[in-house]
């Protein structure tokens, strides 16, 4: 077993590359689907053989036998493993999902589809699983090109431009990544992340040092859609096919933040951000504009997939608050709550691509009475949007508790307040929906019911998310023990 | 531009010597400019001046769009199949002193079937690019009538 | 440094220059095809900033000779070769999605798009 373990972490890269290039030979759509979801399972499975070997140390996996620094190093710690293990998941959940939900798609084209959703899947686990800093500016650019190729393909017209406008902003933050890892690559001769760690301790004031840094958090930014820098991602969210954007939103979002993590932890370590930069000060501003402006603006919307978009952005806000806070609650909030939003979202966003596809719109005020239609979908869609705002026993309590835990241990009991009153916008935007759902009768008779009923593959895919986000908010253990862990290695040496 | 005889001719002649510079290119990447990429943008220039002076018919049927749209994912599969044989030899992945009993001559056979690899992908994605366009210029003239 | 050899510096005053005449037509122009085109300057200005260093003064060309000990640094071509590869898909990409706009909304200026659309629906 010991022989075969550091193979998993290049293994849960490969896997999904090689079942996307034979998606792309096959014709047959349904076949292609097969492919993809056994390829995505398979890399699920090597990511929690990754996280429950991770316990027994660093795995270090040397691409082409070429030992590091010099040679490209994946390196799957705790951290690593756990994200891994997030993405993974989501994106054999997208794909089990997307078999009937691509009708923007026509059907000769949809074992493309099928291949680039495996491409964004390759891209994003080996962004997760590489200690390279250039490699993993080309995974990142694997899965953003596939993004933007899956954004494109929505039924409306305003999907390409939205991908366009995505590309661009992308593009630019990808750009200001490797801008930044150039003055680092320059200034300490290495591009392993690790060794970058070790090697930059000396040199972690001067002044191209700081502005290889500034580039880089900025690019990251972009990616992560991070407050004012967030542009991109309602329209993103809104316009692409339901399965890219409750992949996107599960994934690529979150292994920018986790990269934004691993840097500013990892490489910088937290004693230096807590003194130099006015880092908390930045951070929390920034947060506290993501959660308010993204929530005030959710509850405005009057379409269902771009009011979670919105609810998206200030989730985030969450997440960065508690990196704000950098100690070792707010870090394992952090990191709980990336888990659960990444799993709570994609729950979201597939409940309203099955109404989409069984009533033909996904504006609320045309899904009137559809709590009556499909009850079991909104009957989930009710629990997950208890998860986002935070009821306890469901995943998304968790991560909050820990972040406000954080906010209080900091001294800034304002932050704590926030954090729960602001849970309760998230409880107003959802409950529009569902009052919506349950409580109005005006449209039943403009209401239409599609011919196909909802696939099974697309009701699997609701109740397993639905089933795990009960799960991990009520077995706790199992979520805030990894987590913390993490955290404690992003808390503690260098690496 | 096929009842032009001078170009026609012409191209004809220059066609087999194109090709011939584009595998040139390819097999002597490793001591001079060249590689798989410049070689594959090279051969993908033999099927668009094809296409341009015989028309796209006949470019389709030289190297018709289904074969090439197979051709794409092909030359990756190679790439990753020399990782994966790596990998099943014992040794990392892409590490290409399991090819051979020498780690030397199995680096360079490992360098050489990879360009090969790139060589086909970059091949038959230009041609793709390019015969998508054909297409759509094709349809854009059908719709109007 | 002093003054006059920040002056010297030619090579970074052009990465510098060029970043930022790239960026500054992504940023103002609302021509789509013309902030790809500021997309790929600002990229290319990217590659001189990781080739420029790679320069190692008195340094011969990377490949081993007998006699020489300082050689040039052979791993940033290496990358920007990927970075370029990488930049050639993001402006193919691109255009293809601008001869799409421009099929479905019959303009290519950002400005008569945002007229045309279900934008906040």
């Amino acid at each position: 077993m010991a022989s075969i373990a550091p193979h998993f972490s290049v293994l849960c890269v490969v896997i999904p590359l090689f079942g996307a290039l034979l998606c792309a030979i096959i014709r047959n759509s349904r076949a292609a689907w097969l492919l993809a979801v056994c390829s995505a399972l398979c890399s699920f499975l090597c990511a929690i053989f990754l996280l429950i070997h991770v316990k027994n140390g660093v795995v270090s996996y040397a691409i082409g036998g070429w030992q590091p620094p010099i040679g490209i190093e994946y390196r799957v710690d705790s951290f690593n493993a756990y994200v891994l293990a997030l993405i993974s998941a989501v994106g054999c959940l997208s794909i089990l999902y997307a078999h009937n939900a691509i009708s923007e798609v026509s059907p000769q084209n949809r074992s493309w589809y099928f291949s680039m959703m495996l491409l964004c899947l390759t891209g994003v686990m080996g962004m997760a699983a590489t200690g390279d800093a250039f490699n993993l500016f080309v995974f990142m650019e694997i899965a953003a090109l596939s993004s933007y190729v899956l954004i494109a393909l929505g039924k409306q017209r305003e999907a390409l431009v939205a991908a366009y406008q995505y590309l661009i902003v992308g593009t630019i933050g990808a750009t200001f990544y490797i801008i930044g890892i150039g003055f680092l690559y320059v200034s300490t001769g290495t591009l392993n992340i690790a060794d970058l760690a070790l090697r930059i301790t000396p040199i972690k004031t001067t002044i191209p040092v700081l502005t290889g840094i500034g580039f880089l958090i900025t690019g990251l930014s972009i990616k992560a859609a991070i407050f004012p820098l967030h542009a991109w991602l309602p329209n993103a969210y809104r316009f692409a096919p339901v399965p890219a954007s409750a992949l996107l939103s599960g994934t690529a979002t979150k292994v920018a933040l986790y990269i934004l993590l691993r840097f500013i932890f990892g490489v910088l370590g937290a004693q230096f951000l807590l003194g130099t930069f006015g880092f908390y000060e930045v951070m929390v501003t920034f947060s506290l504009g993501a959660i308010l402006c993204g929530s005030i603006v959710a509850v405005f919307q009057k379409n269902l997939r771009r009011m979670l978009a919105y609810s998206s952005v200030a989730q985030v806000g969450y997440i960065t608050l508690g990196v704000a806070l950098a100690n070792e609650n707010g870090l394992t909030g952090s990191l709980i709550h990336i888990v659960g939003h990444g799993i709570t979202k994609a729950g979201l966003f597939f409940v309203a691509g099955s109404l989409l596809a069984r009533l033909g719109s996904d504006h609320i005020a045309d899904l009137a009475g559809a709590g009556r239609r499909m009850p079991w979908t909104v009957g989930s869609f009710i629990v997950l949007s208890l998860s986002m705002v935070g009821l306890p026993g469901t995943v998304g309590f968790l991560g909050k508790w820990y972040i406000a835990f954080a906010a209080v241990e900091h001294g800034s009991w304002w932050l704590a307040i926030i954090v729960i009153i602001t849970s309760l916008f998230a409880l107003i935007y959802m409950g529009r929906f569902i009052e919506m759902a349950y409580f109005s009768s005006r449209n039943e008779e403009k209401m239409k019911f599609l011919a196909n009923p909802m696939s099974w593959n697309m009701g699997l895919s609701v109740a397993i998310v639905t089933g795990l986000c009960v799960w991990l908010g009520i077995d706790t253990e199992v979520l805030i023990d990894k987590a913390r862990a993490a955290a404690l290695l992003l808390m503690g040496a260098n690496l | 531009m096929k009842q032009n005889p001078i170009i026609r001719i012409i191209v004809k002649l220059l066609v087999p010597f194109i090709v011939l510079f584009a595998l040139y290119v390819q097999l002597h990447g490793d001591l001079g400019p060249g590689g798989g990429f410049q070689a594959g943008v090279i051969m993908a220039g033999v099927v668009v001046i094809y296409s341009l002076i015989f028309g796209s018919t006949a470019a389709e049927k030289l190297i018709s769009f289904s074969i090439i749209r197979s051709l794409i994912p092909i030359g990756v599969l190679i790439y990753v199949g020399v990782g994966l044989f790596s990998l099943i030899k014992g040794n990392n992945y892409l590490d290409y002193s399991a090819l051979h009993a020498e780690a030397a001559v199995g680096q360079h056979m490992g360098i050489f079937v990879v360009e090969l690899a790139v060589f086909v992908t970059v091949f038959a994605t230009m041609t793709a690019i390019f015969y998508a366009f054909v297409e759509r210029q094709r349809q854009n003239e059908e719709d109007p009538e | 440094m002093t003054g006059s050899q920040i002056l010297l510096q030619l090579n970074y005053w052009l990465i510098i220059i060029v970043m930022m005449m790239g960026f500054y037509v992504v940023l103002t122009h609302e021509n789509m095809i013309k902030k790809l085109i500021g997309l790929g300057v600002f990229q290319t200005s990217v590659y001189f900033l990781y080739i420029v260093p790679g320069k190692v003064i008195g340094g011969t060309a990377p490949i081993i000779a007998s006699g020489y000990q300082v050689y040039s640094n052979p791993l940033p071509h290496v990358l920007i070769l990927t970075a370029i590869v990488v930049g050639v898909a993001t402006l193919a990409l691109g255009l293809a999605l601008v001869i799409r706009i421009n099929e479905a909304y019959g303009t290519i200026e950002e400005d008569d798009l945002y007229g045309r659309g279900e934008w906040h629906q």
